[in-house]
């Protein structure tokens, strides 16, 4: 599948920020962060930031994005419709959540409420995310049952380096951000270390015998495709720039996404480093964390292949 | 909503296409395309028209594939493929939108160009790669089995058939309803064992391919290499006798 940049930022920047706001939502209700104006103004600011601009950024691959709006009223039957209707609802309790923590200095009583609602919210919408993937029968790398998972646990992780980094600047650290962040970490990697391995042996679903009916007259191969130039459906679904290079990129992944930070968190937690060495450690975390799953997102988007391209004489 | 019809009207239209006389001349993909690009679906947006890197938006794309390889039964199908307006349509029930549906009263899947944001995610759901997008016009075209002509009451009886079955020399392209079994393409499909394409994705395609017949007179039968045919008459076995010491 073609990886579009926008989609990669999208899923990638509010998987994060939903990642941060479920954390903040969960510690504040339970009054382990300070209810100051600042560390709220900050959190929830970069937490919103990034779930805004992931969802403004998802708009850009659309044809007509001045109907963005008609995308919000089939949620009965579509991921895609029910993840932009939560989206919006998880603004509604992150708005009282903000006002009370920023602006009334409290996260108790309903304002805890509405954080604990606010993380709630936030999972749900990372998972309708996953789902748009998840159920789409067409392509077997993304009709896994680790792909939801992979997302929550992704978007958890990257959020926990950020609380890392916030907290830190803050002043407010404790050890438990830095291990909540490890055992974070170490669970996205396992979720995502099971899910290559699951497509790697899973065998296809479906070829081009089953895709033409002809298998009983022998083996089918392309002789001519329809046209002398690639065509839409060639372009979308026939990506195979970043498949050729599959394993290179897992690397990079494997060390930028999880390896390089779960060090990094490791030093801190351990108090290896400390006041701004432990700062400077955690936002190099961040970043590197970034790189990584952008490179993941990129390569769960090329190593998909979808059965349509069959008819091409693609594997899928 | 773009969820499926709960109650399916008595119709279920579709095609049957026939591999066995398909010719692979492109007619039907030609006339889909003279007619969808001036009908409801109008324009299908061609970009660079006449010159290198040319991208255009076809409802039918005719393939060709070389089937049982070496062997003496090898053979070249014609595949022309469209839209199989399934029963269990994904492209319909991940439209986020409500452009997508699929009608009641005859199981036509149809996209509302004035509704779909273009976000491609049917083209995704779509096994059979039959969902374009139409870059000009930001919103994904379909196949819409010809909507405007097979219930167009200004055309004589005999022209409301789909564009490609209309034009098809081979006849290799049949329209009819399937729900009905006493139907041209229930028949068929009954007589030359009609088949699904991918029935393992479970979305019920309505139209159906026929498989190619066995050949004339069963297998072909091999014909023995040109080099290892001895030479016959006398003078010829001579020159070769000669020629090749």
């Amino acid at each position: 599948m073609h990886p579009a940049y926008s989609v990669i930022l999208f899923t990638t920047a509010s998987g994060a920020g939903y990642g941060l706001m479920a954390l903040l939502g969960v510690f504040a209700a339970a009054g382990l962060l300070p209810a100051t104006t600042a560390l709220g103004l900050a959190g929830i600011g970069l937490a919103a930031g990034l779930i805004v601009v992931g969802l403004m950024s998802s708009t850009f691959h659309l044809g007509r994005p001045e109907r963005a709006w008609r995308a919000l009223t089939q949620w009965r039957s579509s991921w895609l419709a029910r993840e932009g209707v939560l989206a919006i609802v998880t603004f509604a309790p992150v708005a009282l959540f903000a006002l009370g923590w920023v602006f009334y200095n409290t996260t108790a009583g309903l304002y805890g409420w509405m954080g604990a609602a606010a993380a709630a919210l936030s999972v749900i919408t990372v998972s309708c995310t996953a789902m748009i993937y998840a159920s789409l029968k067409t392509i077997r790398q993304w009709n896994n049952a680790l792909v939801l998972p992979g997302y929550l646990s992704l978007g958890l992780a990257t959020g926990s380096l950020l609380l890392v980094a916030l907290t830190l600047i803050f002043g407010v650290f404790t050890q438990t951000y830095a291990i909540l962040a490890l055992v974070l970490l170490a669970a996205a990697f396992l979720v995502k270390f099971a899910y290559w391995r699951s497509i790697d042996r899973e065998q296809p679903r479906s070829t081009i015998a089953s895709a033409t009916g002809l298998g009983a007259f022998g083996s089918v191969r392309l002789l001519e495709q329809p046209h002398t130039e690639a065509n839409f459906i060639m372009r979308e679904m026939g990506y195979s720039v970043a498949r050729k290079h599959a394993k290179k990129l897992r690397a990079v992944s494997m060390l930028a996404l999880f390896a390089i930070p779960a060090v990094l968190m490791a030093f801190i937690a351990a108090h290896i480093v400390s006041g701004v060495a432990a700062t400077f450690c955690a936002i190099l975390a961040v970043l590197s964390a970034g790189v990584g799953v952008a490179v993941e997102r990129w390569l769960f988007f090329a190593e998909a292949e979808h059965i349509s391209m069959l008819y091409y004489g693609k594997p899928a | 909503m773009t969820d499926l019809p709960l109650e399916r009207g008595a119709k279920s239209l579709g095609l049957v296409i026939d591999l066995d006389t398909c010719v692979g001349c492109h007619a039907c993909a030609t006339n889909c395309k003279e007619w969808n690009t001036s009908g409801i679906s109008a324009p299908l947006t061609d970009v660079n028209a006449y010159q290198a890197e040319q991208r255009g938006v076809w409802f039918n794309r005719v393939f060709t594939y070389e089937v049982g390889g070496q062997s003496a039964n090898a053979r070249t199908v014609h595949f022309p493929k469209n839209c199989l307006h399934c029963e269990k349509p994904d492209c319909v029930t991940v439209c986020p939108t409500g452009a997508s549906y699929k009608r009641a009263e005859d199981g036509v899947v149809l996209i509302d160009h004035n509704k779909c944001i273009g976000c491609k995610l049917c083209s995704w759901a779509c096994p059979y790669g039959a969902r374009e997008y139409d870059e000009d016009v930001g919103v994904m075209k379909k196949c819409t089995l010809c909507i405007d002509k097979i219930y167009n009451e200004n055309l004589p009886q005999a022209d409301r058939v789909p564009a490609c079955v209309a034009t098809c020399p081979a006849k290799a392209r049949h329209f009819g309803d399937f729900a009905d079994p006493e139907s041209n393409v229930s028949q068929l499909v009954r007589e030359r064992g009609g088949f699904d394409l991918m029935p393992e994705t479970g979305y019920r395609p309505t139209s159906k391919y026929l498989p190619p017949r066995a050949g004339r007179n069963g297998a072909l039968t091999a014909l023995a290499p040109v080099e290892t045919q001895s030479p016959t008459g006398a003078f010829l076995r001579w020159v070769d006798r000669i020629l090749t010491r």
